[in-house]
């Protein structure tokens, strides 16, 4: 009980290649920033976008493949889709919409409103059945196109950017009932979305997705603590570096070498926090085994912490205080050295 | 705030090309015998050049509805060779002269037509000087207006909407039942009505094909020129029953025109 796809499509500027298997029970994250493709991959996999290349199988049956020319049309998979900005029936009560899905597939009107209404009621909005959707709140229609598309009880659950529309405010609110929902639901779970926070409160596991292709997939913890791209590392807010190891170094493509612990052979990645860099104002001596000068280029405070970045042999971001830079006398463009442990370097095959 | 002179320049032609509308108007409503207004709208040829009327527009309409929409829906839909060629010729009707349409249908239809001929012959069928014929020069004429209206609205209308409804296992039929034509309401409403205005109001085309039979084809417009020569002021009355009729029409439309 599975959902396997391979999908090769190309889209205005889009060229994307993704394989990608979700097992029974899980719930999955599609991450990455706009026009990777998430949503077109999606849609791919409803049936809305026809692919070049690939297949689609839920549960060992084909949906779709371009090999045997087979393809089952979207009203008749077994998804269910959320879209990103609802697109709730404006002409149709709450009730009718999430029992739009149940009449799609026959059933008799009274007991499509009955379950329908069962599950306005699970989701509070019981009194809300014979409203518009124009007269309810973000979240609460949210909640409307979640039972809308699990209603007819989905094998595949499908959601595209889920929280998006939503304001900041009720945007955490919502998110924990939909992590409460989604885990209640039993099918496999897919949700497309670019906020890395939103990825690591729903999801069991990320796929990240750059430019069409898989860039990374793991455990939330797997992925924050080893970012494979650049994306994902400024998403988490670290340092990555990729270079040839060698035995307690790791050299750099165009020269410069950086001490680190932990490395052996081969090529890696090379993490490094921005607390763990240091910032001085003249050449310091110690300990720190990585020492280069460089040049504030970039100041941003970010509440109680301000982050430099350090233009240089190796472009670095550091995280001080803003007591500390008070202390430096740093401004943009000013000379500074920078410093941090080799102990400090995370190094793990590229 | 100082409000803006308006130039002499434009003012006065302005001002007299709202008279040049105003004024027919005035005069129709002025010049109407309105004591013998109900007499002349209760004479039996009225009421029936006025059931005619009627049955030929809404009948006109309703061809408009069934034969339109799937039309409109492939020019907005479809892409094909030869697309713009086709609304072109399927919308034609709206700035043709409708004697020339009259004669276009004689010429495909008449008992000696093109497609006339083999109607009679095999079917037994004759469509000129017939009621039939009437909704068939009405529809030639206002089907343009429906089909063109509710093009636009499905042009308008967001599509994704439609995709949700397919997820939800909805079949082609059924989206477009249950969605797209909710959807485009306004523009379907305001498509008909235009339409059903425009066949109301239909003389040339249904003079030239369907002719001038009392009861038959003679529908308020023929019955207005008519009475012209034979009873002026019962042909005024029915001059302003049609005004009436269009400008509700046009008030009644100009919302949803404008949202559609």
């Amino acid at each position: 009980m599975s959902l396997e796809a391979s999908i090769q499509l190309t889209l205005g500027p889009l060229d994307l290649e993704m394989e990608l298997t979700i097992e029974e029970g899980e719930v999955v994250a599609l991450l990455g920033p706009n026009g990777a493709g998430k949503t077109t991959l999606l849609r791919a996999m409803a049936g809305l976008v026809p692919f070049t290349s690939g297949h689609v199988r839920l549960d060992g049956k084909v949906l779709e493949d371009t090999a045997t020319n087979q393809y089952v049309p979207t009203e008749q998979r077994p998804i269910g889709f959320v879209f990103q900005d609802y697109l709730l029936f404006p002409h149709l009560s709450v009730l009718d919409n999430v029992a739009f899905g149940l009449r799609s597939r026959r059933m008799p009107r009274a007991a499509a409103a009955a379950k329908a209404l069962d599950w306005l009621d699970r989701v509070g909005l019981k009194s809300s059945a014979r409203a518009k959707p124009s007269e309810l709140s973000g979240g609460q229609r949210q909640r409307v196109a979640l039972v809308r598309a699990l209603a007819p009880d989905p094998r595949l659950l499908l959601l595209d950017e889920p929280l998006a529309a939503l304001d900041v405010t009720t945007r955490a609110e919502v998110r924990r009932d939909l992590k409460r929902h989604l885990t209640s639901f039993q099918g496999i779970r897919l949700v497309v979305t670019h906020d890395p926070l939103e990825a690591v409160a729903l999801a069991d596991r990320l796929i990240v997705m750059e430019k069409g292709r898989l860039v990374q997939t793991g455990a939330p913890a797997d992925v924050t603590e080893r970012p494979r791209s650049q994306y994902v590392a400024d998403l988490v807010g670290v340092n990555l570096l990729k270079g040839e190891a060698d035995h307690g170094s790791v050299r750099m493509p165009g020269g410069p070498v950086v001490a680190a612990a932990g490395a052996e052979t081969g090529e890696v990645f090379a993490v490094i926090h921005p607390r763990a860099v240091a910032i001085h104002k003249t050449r310091p001596e110690g300990s720190p085994r990585n020492v280069w000068p460089g040049r504030a280029s970039h100041i941003e405070l970010l509440g109680n912490r301000v982050r430099v970045r350090i233009d240089g042999d190796v472009p670095l971001v550091a995280e001080v205080t803003p007591a500390a830079l008070k202390e430096l006398d740093l401004v943009e463009g000013g000379e500074v050295w920078l410093s941090f442990k080799a102990t400090d370097v995370g190094v793990y095959a590229a | 705030m100082r409000r803006e002179r308006v130039p002499i320049v434009v003012i006065v032609p302005a001002a007299i090309g709202a008279a040049f509308f105003i004024l027919p108007l005035l005069g129709l409503i002025v010049r109407s015998p309105w004591r013998d207004a109900v007499a002349a709208l209760t004479a039996p040829e009225t009421l029936e050049a006025l059931k005619l009327s009627l049955v030929a527009s809404l009948s006109a309409t309703a061809v408009g509805l069934v034969l339109g929409v799937p039309l409109a829906w492939i020019y907005a839909r479809v892409e094909f060779p030869g697309r713009d060629l086709l609304r072109a010729l399927t919308t034609l009707p709206m700035v043709l002269p409708p004697v020339v349409g009259g004669i276009a249908l004689l010429l495909a239809f008449g008992r000696r037509g093109l497609f006339g001929s083999w109607l009679d012959s095999t079917f037994g069928i004759t469509l000129p000087f017939t009621t039939a014929g009437v909704v068939m020069a009405e529809t030639f004429v206002a089907m343009p207006f429906l089909i063109l209206t509710v093009e636009a609205g499905l042009r308008s209308m967001d599509r994704r909407y439609e995709e949700a409804a397919r997820a939800l296992g909805a079949s082609r039929w059924r989206v477009f039942t249950r969605v797209t034509l909710p959807l485009i309401g306004p523009s379907l409403f305001a498509g008909a009505v235009l339409c059903w205005a425009r066949a109301l109001g239909e003389f040339g085309a249904t003079i030239t094909f369907a002719g001038n039979f009392p009861g038959v084809t003679q529908t308020m417009p023929l019955a207005v020129y008519l009475l012209l020569e034979t009873n002026q002021e019962a042909s005024f009355i029915l001059s302003l029953v049609l005004l009436l009729i269009s400008l509700v029409v046009l008030v009644g439309l100009r919302h949803r025109w404008l949202i559609a």
